[in-house]
């Protein structure tokens, strides 16, 4: 059984890619390139979720490519980390993949093709023991990022896709010169064999420019800034997929070189500490002065970015399970809420907090779903935040890094007092005479694709608000309410658009309660990052 | 040394004209950027010994294969975020926020009509 799983392990790369390339060439069939996609994305998370049956106790899975001998091969490793990642990975993909087809935008040709190109290069991100290789695929994962961010971007300028491609392709290269660094040191650039060779200076120093450059794709905080300026620019689906991989992969990388290159050396972590403090406050500061709903969510990730590398700094048992508890939960809650804020978004043709309002009564899918996430993200019982920040704060008390502690609890008072904020603004605010005029621009826009820089036929417009107000049943409740001004009826939001947030909502409610489940995982996967011998064994084939 | 000082004017000129303003000067830059990790790779693999592995059966001057194999892929991915790059500066030119907007202000609004 494992001999024919280890076989298939390049398959995650292998049949993404293949099956994205032949969509391609069917650019007409958008209801028949979608069910091939959503199934392959399907059967990625089942295969993925084999594996973490499989490596849950302790087994490592792994395939030298083309069975060349250990040290020569191209390995494929599925450890418990690893595993538990790609399956992360795979329901995020499904679900904003699930979103982009209800909001119609996975009808454009290559859409499809590019998010599973994408998955594809996560997968092999997360699997590869290779450094070389790890940067290929890397790339592979950038480049239909780069397609996703202009063709679904609602906007003609294209500031923050240069951005973004400067930045990446910027940390690209610096991870480039590291692994011929480490290459010039050690000759070589097999994971295993590079394992426990932090110890000698030199090949410290090139491996702290890879992972100088992972940090940069992290956006920890001193390099945080590209951040908040791209992730702003494209649809919300894309965000919320870029959120759950991208920056989580370059996390998984880092975790992973730290325990296996450097061995967990102490003498680096409270460098670490001192910089994933200040990524927790920087990030949650900014976002205290943000005026959008997702440029908030947006600096959210720097700050949250902060508490999952905390585990890398503390680097015990503890720490580590928490870490690895708290990105899961992270990549699921952040995606939630970019979903639900989103599906808002574009409904309504607008994500600033000034220009909605009063949600909550119109709006009970989505209200349901962002309340969920946001308390989860704020670190609340029952919802997962609550159990991966408790024990993230545990572990740095028992690591005896008690202003980490302080710092990560005074934080998420901040987290929830911005996530209030935006629950004050769009959710129970006053309602906005004007939102009906919005939701009315938006739908004008989508049908007749404009972007949202470009003029809008105003008369059309005011048609389409009167016509929809004088068509839609006042929302349950609001009819009796003398103060609304009632210029706003009826649920805007289409079921389709809410369902995506709400089933990760779900997951997070279920991640809360079952808590034990996971974290029994998690700690697993530490395991596997404390100890790297069963690692390198199965990657050496010996 | 010659080697060395190559990567290091191209690391140099490639990190100035990143720091420029303007996508064709940037992609420009990481060309010249990728040439000098490239070149930081061939002398990883030691230059001193370059001869063919495969007549005579001695091994000991045969070129290190592996960083060829590295180059040869990262100059093809090198060149396809190039080609990325430069789409993007030839379609976003006129919202290009990191060029100053004054150059010929009536020609850039009517580019951006037309599209």
């Amino acid at each position: 059984m494992n001999d024919i799983v280890e076989a298939l392990l390049p398959m995650f790369v292998g049949i993404p890619i293949l099956v994205g390339g032949l969509l391609l060439a069917m650019p007409r069939h958008h209801r028949l390139r979608q069910t091939v996609t959503m199934s392959t994305l399907l059967a990625m998370l089942a295969g993925a979720t084999v594996l973490v049956t499989m490596t849950a106790d302790g087994t490592v899975l792994a395939h030298p490519v083309a069975l060349w001998p250990g040290g020569i091969a191209i390995p494929f490793v599925a450890d418990a980390f690893s595993s538990l990642v790609l399956t992360v990975t795979a329901i995020l993909a499904t679900v904003c993949f699930q979103y982009m087809i209800a909001s119609g935008e996975a009808r454009s040709p290559s859409i499809a093709s590019l998010v599973l190109i994408l998955a594809a290069g996560v997968a092999g991100a997360l699997l590869t023991a290779d450094l070389f290789n790890l940067f290929v695929f890397i790339e592979v994962m950038l480049l239909p990022s780069y397609g996703l961010l202009v063709i679904l971007s609602r906007r003609s300028k294209m500031g923050g896709a240069q951005l973004y491609v400067t930045v990446n392709l910027l940390a690209s290269t610096l991870f480039l010169a590291g692994v011929g660094l480490i290459y010039a040191v050690q000759g070589t650039v097999n994971l295993a064999e590079l394992a426990g060779t932090g110890a000698d200076p030199a090949t410290a120093v090139a491996a702290a420019v890879c992972l100088g450059a992972m940090a940069v794709k992290t956006a920890v905080f001193p390099v945080h800034g590209w951040l908040v300026r791209t992730y702003t620019v494209p649809s919300p689906a894309v965000t919320a997929l870029f959120s759950g991989l991208h920056t989580k992969v370059a996390i998984y990388v880092i975790y992973r070189l730290y325990a296996v290159i450097f061995d967990g050396d102490a003498t680096w972590l409270l460098v670490a500490l001192v910089i994933t403090s200040l990524s927790m406050v920087v990030g949650v500061m900014g976002a205290m002065g943000e005026s959008t709903m997702r440029s908030i969510l947006v600096f959210h990730m720097v700050s949250q970015i902060g508490y999952i590398l905390i585990g890398v700094g503390l680097f015990t048992s503890l720490g580590l399970t928490a870490g690895i508890f708290y990105l899961l939960h992270h990549m699921i809650v952040k995606a939630s809420l970019f979903l639900s804020t989103g599906a808002i978004e574009q409904t309504y043709g607008t994500g600033q907090l000034e220009h909605l309002g009063g949600l909550r009564t119109r709006e009970p899918l989505i209200t349901a779903a962002f309340a969920i996430a946001a308390l989860s993200l704020a670190g609340l019982p029952p919802f997962s935040g609550f159990v991966a920040k408790f024990s993230l704060i545990l572990a740095s008390i028992e690591a005896g890094a008690l202003a980490v502690g302080l710092v990560a609890l005074a934080v998420s008072l901040f987290t929830l007092l911005s996530m209030l904020k935006i629950w004050a603004a769009v959710f129970n605010g006053k309602r906005s005479a004007q939102i009906e005029y919005y939701a009315a621009e938006a739908r004008v826009r989508d049908r007749e694709r404009l972007l949202d820089d470009e003029p809008v036929d105003e008369i059309v417009v005011a048609e389409e608000a009167a016509h929809a107000i004088e068509h839609h049943a006042p929302p349950r409740g609001a009819a009796a309410l003398e103060d609304d001004p009632h210029d706003h009826r009826g649920t805007r939001i289409p079921t389709a658009l809410a369902i995506p947030s709400l089933i990760l909502a779900a997951v997070t409610v279920l991640l809360g309660l079952g808590g034990e489940f996971l974290l029994g995982l998690s700690q697993q996967a530490a395991a596997g990052l404390l100890d790297t011998t069963a690692y390198v064994a199965a990657v050496l084939g010996r | 040394m010659s080697l060395a000082i190559s990567i290091a004017l191209l690391v140099a000129a490639g990190v100035y004209l990143v720091l420029q303003r303007g996508l064709i000067r940037i992609t420009l830059g990481f060309v010249l950027l990728s040439y000098g990790v490239n070149l930081l790779i061939i002398a990883a693999g030691g230059v001193a010994r370059r001869d063919a592995p495969f007549f005579g059966g001695d091994t000991s001057g045969a070129a290190d294969a592996l960083p060829q194999a590295f180059v040869l892929t990262a100059i093809v991915i090198a060149f396809a975020i190039t080609v990325v790059l430069a789409t993007f500066a030839t379609v976003g030119r006129g919202d290009d926020d990191t060029e100053p907007n004054s150059r010929v202000p009536g020609e850039l609004g009517h580019e951006a009509e037309s599209r």
